[in-house]
């Protein structure tokens, strides 16, 4: 991966006494991950350029652990500027990253004209120029495309940022934003990140726009490392809800207004004994174990993953016995019989059905009211028609959600059900009502009528 | 001589220094006996600690409980003088439905004492004994009564050492007996139908000097299995009655009772039963019959055993069906269950019971006859099947041969009993479908081929993948294994080679093998059958292909092809297993995500790179050697490149898209896991012909392993492949995937060898520089190896449960635990 650094400030060639390197040299450091060279394609009076390439050695790379298994191998980790790319810039040109110079000092406080060039460099025009055009840069990003065979952009552009900036600002732009483009930190970000955080940003990110994403990619998505930051970067302007990278702006308050509707539906069949099935990681348990009147709560998902996540949410290890004894969490799929499902008073399944694919949505409804029976089943669903009020929102709320259903479909739906398996239902908007498109959130309540045997599908 | 069931309790009950633990070690084998004071020692550290009693029994009752529950008998060392203590022990029995055994050691005080005095540790006075005495005396008279099914008494040192156990078989053990059987379900008075049935069977019917059958002889020696209910209802109960007991009699049946005799013997008996359900019927057709003959059926339904086990535990014959924990049992519950079933104490809505639906959750090994419950056609549930086709209420009278499984009816005459319920409009029983209890936890699997144990992590992983992705669980019927490489291959430039992979078949002891043309797609498993139901088309992980909109249709010209080839192979429906092309059309964005874009930065970096060094060389600096490496990098991405792109080609929808199929796996009742590989080709070569454009053919070439020649064609033909950007090929045993080694193990179904350009989309485009290249050779194939295997062995016992019809649960738990492999750590580049 390669940088290079071109001034035309008189006399250019002062550009190797800041970054303390001879140009009639090849300089070469060893690095972790490889070795990096510093050299001059050009050294005149006029303009100087200095290139930082970094040799990757990939069997250095291995070590680390990947989500994508094959990446171990075969990666753009030697090619795309990365954090890899960012730590070199920090070793070899650390005293003009701090803005000191022995033989320049005068120098290092002055805004000179720079020219910027990272070849490949991972993110897209909009949000290279929205991270670098507010400190001064003339952006020119352009996307490199794939193949012909294959047709269109990569997920790559070709940087040029030119400008006229104090050499030392530069270099802490690209060591902040180069890793937060590439975003995909090569190694664990601990807590001292914020330090090296702070430190590069100082004077120019606590006035950033883009501040909230910069900290949360920067910190490799720990919110709570990111937040630590952002209030110690500006303790005057309050923290808010990072709304950067979703196109959607969620209402916040929507999940506390399911939840309580849900709940309003538990009281109102009198539950005492509930299923959450599809619980995920426990929103809907915490708030059914703060009520009493639940005397024995079941959590139950496909994804153990989920439980695990749900067990430390709701601390199960720590809470007290009398506590501990009303809540359980199971794995379960509900294309499969489970007996331990039989015998509540009601089950819920919120945000549920959306996830399943429609041909195996017969399987779970077979599940629930055939074998399950509980005395109510509560469903929620996102309503589509509403869809409309998120801005820029393409396609579905969540990319896992194979399906969402207008208020007519739901309906339908419901009473399909409801007829075939001995249920009456009733459906309600959850969320900020509209008069044309409805409320966000659609929720069924079904009640048993028939009390005998189980029904088949 | 002391008879002692099987499979029994026994309970020895005798005072301090009778001889009880002499006398279980002599008789019975040491973990046949728990001893008092042996848990006692065990929980307290001393065995004579009375204080540490309570415990050491409870701990006693558990490991009782493990051997009664797993079918050993059981012997109780204690005194065991006191009724409470005994109660325990009989509840304990008949928790387990088994019989409860007590012998009882009645030695003289006198000689008790004297064998106390010699033992240092027991260290209670002589009063201590004389109470156990007089406890043994009172209990003496109580044993019976308290429930021991069988007492024996042993007076005196003498019958104590000449005693001698004799194990008797229970009454419902019939293991010996092999049949083959013909089992009829419900007969209800139906004799004129049971002729015909019988007649069909190949029985050839003995009559009377009345012309009525009083026997059968089967001329192969078959014995018939009746399944009970034979009076009632019908128009000829006594009749049925005269044949069955007759055949019974000659030894050419056996017969179980049914609730209908049951109740029948009540009356009979004098008891206050309702007259319902067609018992007056039948009391009226035996009231002009001579008294003898109702004494006669008396006696004989009296004498039933309520269910058989045969034929080695495989066949369990019950009325009513019978639970796996109640075969081979004895108990009131056992006979209940097997008379009348369970109900779930509801009624339905003409006020019968609802029965509670056993037979979906019987997970038992041997097969279940039954009848009881009329049903408008027999099916295999989880390994039971119901005879009861209603002939009584004009439906049909069916019997069952065993063990061919056959199913062998006549139609009833005409409906001689009007029924209650509507008969059949409510389906008697609903599918559960799959449990859950079947796939989660820590699973240990005999599959024939071998064992494997499935981590209870894995499983719960592969349950999100099964419920959150795959197609229906009961339609998965099989997962693709995955496949081993060849061994690495010494060949300079190297990592594969056809060499090694000729070197590993014949190290299994393979002489022919087939060389076929590996498809770069996805691998693709497809149902396809006549009618269309059921057909799906799934990944290597279960998940549908494309969504419904995309794999119906491709389905549908699937469908089309195959169609002369199933009415030829006489099946419904055959199992492929194929690979979809090209890559891209299912793995696009995973080639443009990553593959592509891997490519792309490579090609925009390395440029500017070689462009920076030039130009530094310009300026007179030496940068050759980075050059040089950085140039070599370069044409290695372009290397890296041009092997993927060989394997992106445009589709638009199903246009383009193409199905390469290179096995039929198994049809209805059948697997073709046999068939040699020739066989399975011809048949891939019938559907590229019968449509050229959806299917594609697999190149391949069989060769002899003992042929150098041949082999050599092989490795030229191979370099040729995967110089035109093929990935490479697979190489498997002719004889076809069950292919078994000399001492008949499964061997791998095949070893993959993979081109040398295209190993570099999976190592990195630099790969083949010597120092990579003697790095990768040392990569561990071992584990790999054991997992396809494991896995390919999984598929075919898969494949073969299907084929013998076993219920969906057995072929599920192998498929599931293919799935669950996945979650193996294993390098996944191999």
């Amino acid at each position: 991966m390669l940088l290079t650094l071109t001034t035309t400030h008189r006399p250019a060639t002062d550009l190797g006494y800041l970054l303390v390197k001879h140009p009639d040299r090849v300089h070469q450091f060893d690095m972790p991950t490889g070795t990096a060279y510093v050299m001059f394609p050009e050294a005149t009076e006029q303009r100087c350029t200095a290139a930082l390439l970094l040799d990757v050695d990939p069997r250095k790379l291995r070590a680390r652990a990947d989500a994508f298994e094959l990446s171990q191998y075969v990666n753009d980790r030697p090619y795309a500027a990365s954090s890899l790319l960012a730590g070199a810039i920090s070793k070899v040109f650390r005293s003009a990253q701090r803005g000191t110079s022995k033989d320049r000092p005068e120098l290092t406080e002055q805004a000179i004209p720079l020219e910027i060039r990272v070849p490949v460099l991972r993110g897209t025009s909009e949000l290279v120029t929205r991270l670098f055009a507010p400190l001064g840069w003339a952006v020119t990003a352009t996307p490199i495309p794939l193949e012909p065979e294959i047709g269109g952009d990569s997920r790559y552009v070709d940087l040029l940022l030119t400008g006229t900036v104090r050499l030392a600002d530069a270099i802490n732009h690209l060591y902040v934003l180069l890793p937060v483009l590439d975003d995909g930190k090569h190694y664990w970000v601990a807590p001292d990140e914020i330090e090296k955080l702070l430190r590069s940003g100082a004077g120019w990110l606590a006035g950033h726009p883009e501040k909230v994403l910069i900290a949360r990619r920067y910190l490799a998505h720990r919110k709570s490392l990111a937040t630590t930051a952002l209030e110690l970067l500006d303790a005057d302007q309050p923290v808010t809800e990072e709304e950067a990278e979703l196109p959607v702006a969620r209402k916040a308050p929507l999940a506390g207004q399911r939840r309580d509707a849900v709940l309003a539906a538990l009281a109102e069949v009198g539950a005492t004994r509930v299923l959450d099935l599809g619980c995920g990681p426990g929103a809907l348990l915490g708030a059914l174990l703060k009520e009493s009147r639940f005397t024995e709560i079941v959590g139950a998902d496909v994804s153990a993953r989920a439980l695990e996540q749900a067990e430390r949410r709701l601390r199960l290890d720590r809470m007290p016995q009398r506590q501990r004894d009303r809540i359980k969490l199971i794995q379960t799929a509900l294309t499969y019989h489970d007996a331990r499902l039989g015998g509540y008073d009601a089950a819920v399944l919120m945000e549920v059905i959306e996830h399943v694919d429609l041909p195996r949505l017969p399987a779970l409804e077979a599940g629930v009211f055939g074998r399950a029976r509980p005395g109510a089943v509560i469903v929620t669903t996102p309503n589509v028609e509403y869809n409309v009020h998120y801005e820029g929102l393409t396609g579905m709320r969540h990319s896992d959600h194979r399906f969402e259903w207008t208020r007519a479909e739901f309906a339908t739906w419901a009473d399909r059900v409801a007829d075939r398996y001995g249920y009456t239902v009733s459906i309600r908007g959850v969320g900020d009502e509209d008069a044309t498109t409805g409320a966000p959130t659609q929720l069924a309540l079904f009640t048993k009528t028939e009390t005998t045997t189980e029904v088949t599908a | 001589m002391i008879d002692v069931p099987e499979l029994s309790l026994v309970a020895l009950v005798g005072i301090s220094g009778s001889g009880k633990s002499t006398f279980a070690r002599t008789h019975f084998k040491p973990t046949q006996v728990l001893s008092s004071d042996f848990f006692r020692g065990l929980i307290a550290d001393d065995e004579n600690d009375q204080a540490a009693s309570a415990e050491a029994f409870d701990a006693l009752h558990y490991v009782a409980g493990k051997r009664l529950a797993a079918g050993r008998l059981t012997v109780v060392d204690a005194t065991n003088l006191q009724s409470h203590g005994r109660a325990e022990l009989i509840k304990l029995a008949r928790s387990h439905d088994v019989l409860p055994v007590a012998i009882v050691l009645d030695v003289p005080e006198s000689v008790a004492w004297e064998r106390t005095q010699a033992r240092p540790d027991r260290t209670f006075g002589r009063q201590v004994l004389t109470r156990m005495h007089r406890d043994l005396r009172r209990s003496l008279g109580q044993l019976t009564r308290e429930g021991f099914r069988k007492v024996h008494v042993l007076r005196g040192l003498e019958e104590i050492e000449g005693a001698e156990i004799r194990y008797e078989k229970l009454f419902n053990d019939r293991r010996d007996e092999h049949g083959p059987f013909d089992i009829v379900g419900d007969v209800h008075g139906c004799r004129a139908e049971l002729e015909t049935l019988l007649g069909r069977l190949g029985w050839e019917l003995v009559r009377d000097d009345a012309g009525r059958p009083v026997d059968a002889v089967h001329p192969e020696g078959r014995k018939a299995v009746f399944v009970g209910d034979l009076v009632d209802r019908g128009p000829d109960s006594p009749g049925v009655l005269r044949l069955v007991m007759g055949m019974v009699a000659a030894g050419h049946a056996i017969c179980v009772p049914g609730n209908h005799e049951q109740k029948l013997a009540r009356k009979l008996n004098g008891r206050n039963v309702q007259l319902t359900h067609g018992l007056p019927e039948t009391l009226e057709q035996l009231a002009a019959e001579p008294d003898e003959f109702v004494t006669e059926v008396r006696a004989f339904i009296e004498g039933l055993v309520s269910h058989y086990v045969l034929d080695d535990g495989k066949l369990v014959v019950a009325h009513a069906g019978l639970k796996e924990a109640y075969q081979g049992r004895t108990s009131g519950r056992v006979r209940s269950f097997a008379l009348y079933g369970e109900s779930t104490g509801e009624t339905d809505e003409y006020g019968l019971p609802v029965r509670y639906p056993w037979a979906q959750e019987y997970r038992g090994s041997a097969a279940v006859v039954y009848g009881h419950v009329p049903t408008p056609r027999t099916e295999w549930i989880n390994n039971t099947i119901c005879l009861d086709t209603g002939c009584v209420f004009g439906g049909a009278l069916t019997a069952l041969r065993w063990p061919e499984r056959e199913v062998v009816d006549t139609p009833a005459e005409k409906e001689h009993y009007a029924p209650i319920r509507p008969l059949f409009t409510t389906t008697s029983e609903p599918d559960r479908g799959l449990d859950i209890a079947d796939v989660t936890g820590r699973k240990h699997l005999d599959y024939g081929y071998g064992r494997a144990t499935v981590p209870a992590e894995n499983a719960a992983a592969a349950l999100e993948v099964m419920g959150r992705f795959a197609v229906d669980p009961e339609t998965l019927i099989w997962l693709p294994p995955t496949m081993a490489p060849c061994s690495s291959s010494t060949v300079d430039g190297y990592l594969e080679h056809p060499s090694s992979a000729f070197a590993d078949l014949q190290a299994a002891g393979i002489d022919r093998v087939v060389c076929e043309e590996k498809h770069m797609g996805s691998r693709a498993v497809v149902r396809v059958s006549a009618s269309g139901e059921g057909d799906a088309i799934w990944t290597r992980t279960g998940r549908p292909f494309f969504g419904p909109e995309m794999d119906q249709p491709l389905l549908a010209r699937v469908r089309a092809a195959i169609e002369p080839i199933l009415a030829e192979l006489e099946t419904e429906w055959l199992l492929l297993d194929a690979e979809l092309l090209p890559w891209s059309a299912k793995a696009g964005s995973l080639i443009r995500e990553h593959y592509a874009g891997v490519g792309a930065a490579g090609r925009a970096a390395l440029p500017a790179a070689l462009d920076v060094l030039d130009r530094v060389a310009g300026r007179g600096l030496d940068v050759a050697a980075l050059r040089d490496r950085l140039e070599l990098r370069s044409s290695e991405v372009e290397g890296y490149s041009a092997a993927y792109r060989a394997y992106v080609k445009p589709t638009d929808g199903l246009t383009g898209v193409t199905l390469a199929p290179f096995a039929v796996l198994a049809g209805a009742g059948t697997t073709f896991a046999k068939k040699d590989h020739g066989w399975h080709l011809a048949i891939a070569d019938r559907l590229v012909a019968a449509d050229p454009e959806l299917f594609t053919p697999t190149r391949r070439m069989i060769v002899d392993l003992s042929d150098p020649a041949a082999e050599a064609e092989a490795i030229d033909w191979w370099l040729t492949l995967t110089g035109a950007g093929g990935e490479g090929m697979v190489v498997k045993p002719y004889a076809g995937l069950a292919a078994v080694d000399g001492k008949g193990r499964l061997v791998q179904p095949g070893v993959k060898c993979r081109g040398r350009e295209y190993l570099r989309i999976i190592y990195g485009p630099e790969y083949t520089r010597p120092e990579h290249l003697d790095r990768l050779r040392q990569r561990n194939l071992g584990r790999k190896r054991s997992m396809a295997l494991r896995e390919h062995g999984m598929g075919l016992a898969a494949l073969d449960r299907l084929a013998e019809g076993a219920p969906s649960w057995r072929v599920h738990e192998l498929v599931f635990a293919i799935l669950a492999a996945e979650s193996e750590p294993v390098d996944p580049r191999l």
